[in-house]
C-alpha cells in the first residue's frame, strides 16, 4: 500500500523535496500559528473587557453613593 | 413562522456565542481527522504522476486552500448582502471573522503555486490570468480588512465593507473560469463533476485534504467571531453575564 521504499525516499519527493516541503510546511506553519494568534487575542480582549467593566461598575457605585 | 423564529434566534450574537463554542472542539477533531486521512492517502499511497513525478502532491494543498480562499469570500459577500439587506448584527462580525482566514489560504494558494510552477513551467511567478486574479483575490481580503479597520463606527465600517466585498464578489468566476475563457499557462482544472483526469487515491486524498480545510477555516472562524462578539456586545447583559462567569481569568 505505502507508496515508497524507504523515509529518505519520501523526503526527497523524487527530487521535488524542497518544493513539496516548501509548500507543505507554510501551510503547517499558518494552521498552527493562526490559531495560537486567535486564542492568545481572546485572553487579551477578555482580560481588556473585564477590567473596562470593573472600572464602569466602580464609576457607578461611585456615582450612586454620593 | 416556527422555523423563522429560531433563525432569528441564532442570529442573535446571545444564542450564537454558547452555541459556537460547543461547536468549535467537533470542527477542530473533525479537521484532525480528514487531515490525517487525506495526508495518509497523498502522502503516502498515492501513485506518482506520469507527467509531474512526485511534485504534484502540493496538488493536497494547492487546491484545497484555492477552493477555500474563493469560497470564504463567497461566505463574506453572502453575509455582506445579508447585512446590508436586514441591517443584522450577526453579518458584519462573521465577514470580520472570516476576513483573514480567506486571506491566509489566498496567500497559501499564491505560496503553494509559486513553489509549483517553479520547477513545472520554469517560473515562480507569470502574469497568467489565473494568478492574477487570485493575486487580486489577496488584494481584496486585504483591502476589506484595512477599510474596515480605518473606520471607527462599527455599523459604517461594515456597510463600507460589505459594499467593498459585493462589488469584488466579480473576481471570483473571474478567477474559477479564467482557465477556461483564457489561453492560461495555468492547467484546466483536475476534478469535475462528469469525470477526473486524477487516480482514485489522488482523488480521494485532495477531496480530504479539502474538508479538513473547510472544517479548519469553520473552527479557527467560529473562534474568532466570538471574541469579536464579546468586544462589539461589550455594553449588552450576555457579555457581562459571560465575562463575569468566567472570573477566573481562563478563556473559555
Amino acid at each position: 500500500m505505502i507508496h515508497w521504499n524507504s523515509f529518505s525516499d519520501f523526503l526527497a519527493m523524487g527530487g521535488y523535496g524542497l518544493y513539496v516541503w516548501g509548500s507543505f510546511g507554510l501551510n503547517a506553519l499558518i494552521m498552527i500559528v493562526e490559531p495560537i494568534v486567535v486564542a492568545r487575542n481572546r485572553k487579551t480582549t477578555i482580560a481588556r473587557l473585564k477590567r473596562q467593566l470593573r472600572a464602569e461598575d466602580r464609576a457607578e457605585t461611585r456615582n450612586t453613593a454620593e | 413562522m416556527k422555523d423563522r423564529f429560531n433563525l432569528y434566534r441564532f442570529a442573535s450574537p446571545a444564542t450564537f456565542y454558547p452555541l459556537a463554542g460547543k461547536l468549535i472542539p467537533w470542527f477542530v477533531a473533525l479537521s484532525v481527522v480528514f487531515g490525517l486521512a487525506g495526508l495518509y492517502l497523498g502522502m503516502l499511497v498515492a501513485p506518482t504522476d506520469f507527467q509531474q513525478g512526485e511534485g504534484y502532491r502540493i496538488i493536497f494543498i494547492h487546491v484545497p486552500a484555492s477552493w477555500m480562499s474563493m469560497f470564504i469570500y463567497l461566505v463574506m459577500a453572502g453575509w455582506a448582502a445579508i447585512g446590508l439587506a436586514f441591517n443584522t448584527r450577526l453579518s458584519g462580525m462573521m465577514a470580520q471573522a472570516l476576513a483573514p482566514t480567506g486571506a491566509l489560504m489566498a496567500f497559501l494558494s499564491l505560496w503553494t503555486g509559486a513553489l509549483w510552477g517553479k520547477p513545472m513551467w520554469g517560473a515562480w511567478w507569470v502574469w497568467d490570468a489565473r494568478l492574477t486574479s487570485e493575486l487580486i483575490l489577496l488584494f481584496l481580503y486585504i483591502g476589506y480588512m484595512a477599510l474596515t479597520a480605518a473606520i471607527d463606527d462599527q455599523r459604517r465600517a461594515d456597510k463600507a465593507g460589505g459594499l467593498l466585498l459585493l462589488v469584488g464578489v466579480v473576481n471570483v468566476p473571474i478567477i474559477y473560469f479564467s482557465v477556461k475563457w483564457w489561453n492560461t499557462l495555468h492547467q484546466g482544472s483536475s476534478v469535475n463533476l462528469t469525470k477526473s483526469s486524477m487516480a482514485e487515491t489522488m482523488l480521494w486524498g485532495m477531496l480530504l485534504m479539502a474538508l479538513c480545510f473547510w472544517m479548519y477555516s469553520i473552527a479557527v472562524a467560529l473562534m474568532r467571531v466570538r471574541t469579536i462578539m464579546l468586544e462589539r456586545e461589550r455594553h449588552t447583559d450576555w457579555v457581562r453575564a459571560e465575562l463575569g462567569a468566567n472570573s477566573s481569568g481562563a478563556a473559555k
